[in-house]
């Protein structure tokens, strides 16, 4: 967290612990998108899952990942874990999910204020820029940051049986990702697929 | 709206080649096409919007139209997206990093500016950095400058893209379209 940030009356939490506390909760095969860098290796530390999506690049599209598997399984609710400084690489993703409105899909915003896998660096919303408000003026009226880390529980079952997206915002501490997701983009990809119900293994 | 009936009458729209695009992707089951949009490529955009069977709309980005189309096919659902050769300019790190590793069929078709006419100097110098992106990364690619061959590719590479499971992009010719000359 950023020492320069304006008051708030949001609690500094920790990335993994609120990963755990969301993987917790999910007990009907949901779809967890995990964003680049930290935030899937925090997913991926909570355990591994079928269901599990682990991007190993294209920062920014978490969100837009999780659009596209939100469409094409309607019945099934998908998460995304993304960074501030991802989603501040598209913004834009925000209104196209405002505007297809997909019920069914639960947007986690990870927010310190830094790149900390490049070296802690600022990131150029870090002092000035709210992204649930960004959420909110995109489009995305169901959007608030969670207050602790019972709020956060308490926003994610809120959005199991929302009737449009919702985006949480969480203020998290400058802590490394706890694990390291296997870097084997074809397996991840495979076994999602079978998570997702799309194929057998052969 | 009436308008894009009338455009999807059969008369018209079995002989141009926004009809005969649209035939094809309904026939491979492509049901999701987000798209930045381009001037040559309104008549298809407004048909796919007009028909029930697609679900179509504008991204802000043509890398997000990338990640949803990503997220589709692992969810079960094929898909295309639609761009102009400056929207390509902006994908080779969501080719790189996301599309090829993971080995998505990843369907795009391409309104090919800065060529045959081009009024624009910026189009012209970004259209030649289409093709050698594509080689660079190995990506299968086609050209397609005539009516009588756009059915045969298109429907040819949905299909290869998807059973070997590798993107593929189809550029779409001033020679096919008509391009977008100064005077329009």
């Amino acid at each position: 967290m950023n020492n320069d940030s304006p008051a708030r009356n949001t609690k500094v939490m920790n990335r993994f612990d609120l990963t755990s506390r969301l993987i917790a909760k999910l007990k009907n095969e949901e779809a967890v998108i995990g964003g680049i860098g930290n935030t899937n290796f925090d997913l991926w530390a909570a355990g591994h899952r079928p269901q599990n999506f682990y991007m190993l690049g294209s920062m920014g599209l978490a969100f837009p990942i999780a659009l596209g598997v939100a469409l094409a399984q309607p019945d099934r609710r998908v998460f995304a874990l993304e960074g501030d400084g991802s989603l501040l690489m598209q913004l834009g993703s925000l209104s196209t999910i405002a505007t297809l409105a997909p019920k069914n899909l639960t947007m986690v915003v990870m927010d310190n204020g830094i790149y900390q896998i490049t070296g802690a660096q600022p990131t150029p919303g870090a002092t000035v820029a709210d992204l649930v408000a960004i959420a909110v003026a995109s489009g995305l009226t169901n959007s608030s940051w969670a207050a602790d880390e019972d709020d956060f529980e308490r926003l994610i079952e809120k959005s199991m049986s929302a009737e449009g997206p919702t985006l949480i915002g969480v203020r998290i501490d400058d802590k490394p990702g706890t694990g390291t997701t296997r870097r084997d983009p074809v397996q991840i990809r495979e076994r999602f697929m079978h998570g997702m119900g799309v194929r057998e293994p052969l | 709206m009436a308008v894009a009936e009338e455009k999807t009458s059969p008369e018209t729209s079995a002989k141009s080649w926004h009809g005969i695009l649209l035939e094809t992707l309904k026939r491979n089951d492509v049901r999701l096409v987000p798209y930045v949009p381009d001037r040559i490529l309104t008549p298809l955009i407004k048909n796919l919007h007009a028909d029930p069977f697609f679900t179509t709309f504008a991204t802000a980005r043509e890398e997000e139209a990338v990640g949803i189309v990503s997220g589709a096919w692992m969810g079960g659902m094929r898909s295309a997206v639609l761009m102009q050769t400056s929207g390509f300019a902006t994908l080779a790190n969501v080719l790189a990093s996301l599309a090829i590793p993971y080995q998505i069929p990843l369907i795009m078709f391409v309104s090919e500016r800065g060529t045959l006419g081009e009024f624009n100097y910026g189009q012209s110098l970004v259209c030649r950095t289409m093709r050698p992106v594509l080689d660079s990364l190995a990506m299968e690619h086609h050209t397609i400058t005539r009516l009588d061959e756009l059915e045969f590719i298109a429907d040819r590479s949905i299909k290869q893209a998807v059973t070997t499971q590798a993107p593929v992009a189809l550029i779409l010719s001033p020679l096919l379209t008509g391009g977008k000359v100064f005077d329009k």
